[in-house]
């Protein structure tokens, strides 16, 4: 009898939480408690890791210095013509009588760990609430895009990856524009879905973010098509790497749109006026 | 032949501080982030089914429930994916408590690790029919590792009851 009833109580659970996300205040509730618990299992943990990190070799930060010099100089060069064209840009939005297109807002952030959760593809940041993460904004590193924040804890945060198979991305192809979905397909792959057998896409196309779901920002590059099969059904299977590296990504950018500010209701101003 | 039972040390009765101590220091162990290194044993399924085998009167479902709905939590997993894995985990330890009981850590841990795979294979039905993606055979590796780890856990868990009241040499506890 019990048995039947604690099963049931977790068949009621599990519905609610996977179909409907009722239980997100309570998981809140309850993490509050065991959070000071997974403080202290963390701790012996990062020890480890900045041991490791403390005895990595001279060389190896020397090569890496190298690198990230070069990478500096390019960026630079790149940085000063993005200024420009950013003036530009903004001159020609007044010309046209545009409206400026929204600031960005960045937090860097680094991985703490990959989520326990074996199910699914997860990591965890070392952002949260007080560093005014919110869920649903994107996560990037320098190649491309990593994952979403789905989740968000007091000083941390969790990002499901790209190649989870919940996670969905709304894309288009570069280079032809065409609009698509890009899903999580397993095992470190993508699928890009919903594109007709004959759609114009090739091995090697880059995909990036649409924007069109008004979550994520436009143009983030996201994966590279590396199968294309025409020749199963309505729908062609496009088989997609993604660009970043997702499995060993170490420092991350969370980027979300700045709140606009509310738009005035003409009756608010309304009372004021009849003093 | 009929087996006798190993506990013939006269033991000191359990006391439940220690048991629910030994349950959140599993939960704590649970939490540390090994990431994906596989063989990695549920330290609270084990825990949870010691107990359940060893006090099947103090130790049952409710506490497997409590302690799934925290490990949920704590992993950011599907609320009552474990709840649902340990309330079944600890109903069959506590059906076994009785027959488990007469044979030895060696012969326990035999009978240990069906109940682990079940609590495992449990979590991995409901997430793959929710729409997860299989995590791969090296998942179940790690109730293998538990019912290895079952013989010093024994000794360990049930070290407190070994101590004598006062000690005597005249007396064989």
């Amino acid at each position: 009898m019990r048995l039947f009833v604690l099963v049931s109580i977790c068949l009621a659970m599990l519905i609610a939480d996977l179909h409907y996300r009722y239980l997100e205040v309570v998981r809140q509730t309850i993490s509050v408690v065991i959070y000071p618990m997974e403080i202290a299992a963390a701790t012996p943990a990062e020890l480890v890791r900045n041991a490791t990190q403390y005895f990595a070799t001279l060389i190896k930060v020397q090569r890496d210095n190298g690198e990230l010099r070069q990478k500096a100089l390019v960026d630079a060069e790149r940085l000063l013509r993005q200024e420009e064209l950013e003036r530009e840009n903004l001159r020609l939005r007044a010309l046209m009588k545009m409206s400026e297109r929204i600031a960005v807002t960045s937090i860097a952030a680094d991985v703490l760990y990959e989520a326990r959760d074996v199910f699914s593809r997860k990591v965890i940041l070392d952002r949260g609430a007080q560093h005014d993460v919110e869920a649903g904004e994107a996560v990037v590193d320098e190649l491309g895009m990593v994952g979403q924040v789905t989740r968000v804890y007091p000083i941390q945060s969790e990002v499901t990856l790209v190649t989870d198979k919940g996670q969905a991305v709304p894309v288009r192809i570069e280079r032809t524009g065409q609009r698509g979905v890009l899903y999580g397909g397993g095992e470190g792959r993508l699928s890009l879905r919903y594109l007709l057998a004959n759609a114009d896409v090739e091995v090697g196309d880059r995909l990036v973010t649409s924007g069109l779901d008004g979550v994520f920002l436009p143009g983030i590059p996201v994966a590279r098509v590396t199968d294309v099969n025409r020749d199963l059904q309505a729908f062609a299977q496009i088989g997609c790497v993604p660009l970043a590296d997702v499995g060993r990504i170490a420092q991350v950018l969370i980027l979300g749109r700045q709140k606009l500010p509310p738009v005035p209701r003409p009756d608010a101003a309304a009372p004021a006026t009849k003093e | 032949m009929q087996p006798t039972h190993r506990s013939r040390r006269i033991l000191r009765p359990v006391r439940l501080w220690f048991v629910y101590l030994s349950l959140v220091l599993a939960l704590g162990l649970s939490f540390i982030p090994t990431g994906q290194i596989p063989g990695v044993p549920d330290w609270l399924a084990l825990v949870l089914a010691f107990w359940c085998v060893r006090e099947p009167l103090h130790v049952g479902m409710a506490a497997g429930f409590v302690f799934g709905v925290l490990m949920d939590v704590g992993y950011g997993a599907a609320m009552g994916q474990h709840a649902l894995a340990y309330v079944l985990l600890a109903y069959g330890a506590n059906a076994l408590a009785r027959r488990v009981l007469w044979f030895g850590p060696v012969q326990q841990s035999m009978q240990i690790l069906p109940l682990l795979l079940g609590a495992q294979l449990v979590m991995v039905l409901v997430r793959v029919v929710a729409g997860a993606e299989f995590p791969g055979w090296s998942y179940f590796l790690g109730s293998v590792t538990g019912a290895v780890l079952w013989m010093p856990l024994h000794f360990v868990l049930l070290l407190p009851q070994y101590q004598p009241e006062e000690r005597d040499d005249n007396r064989p506890i």
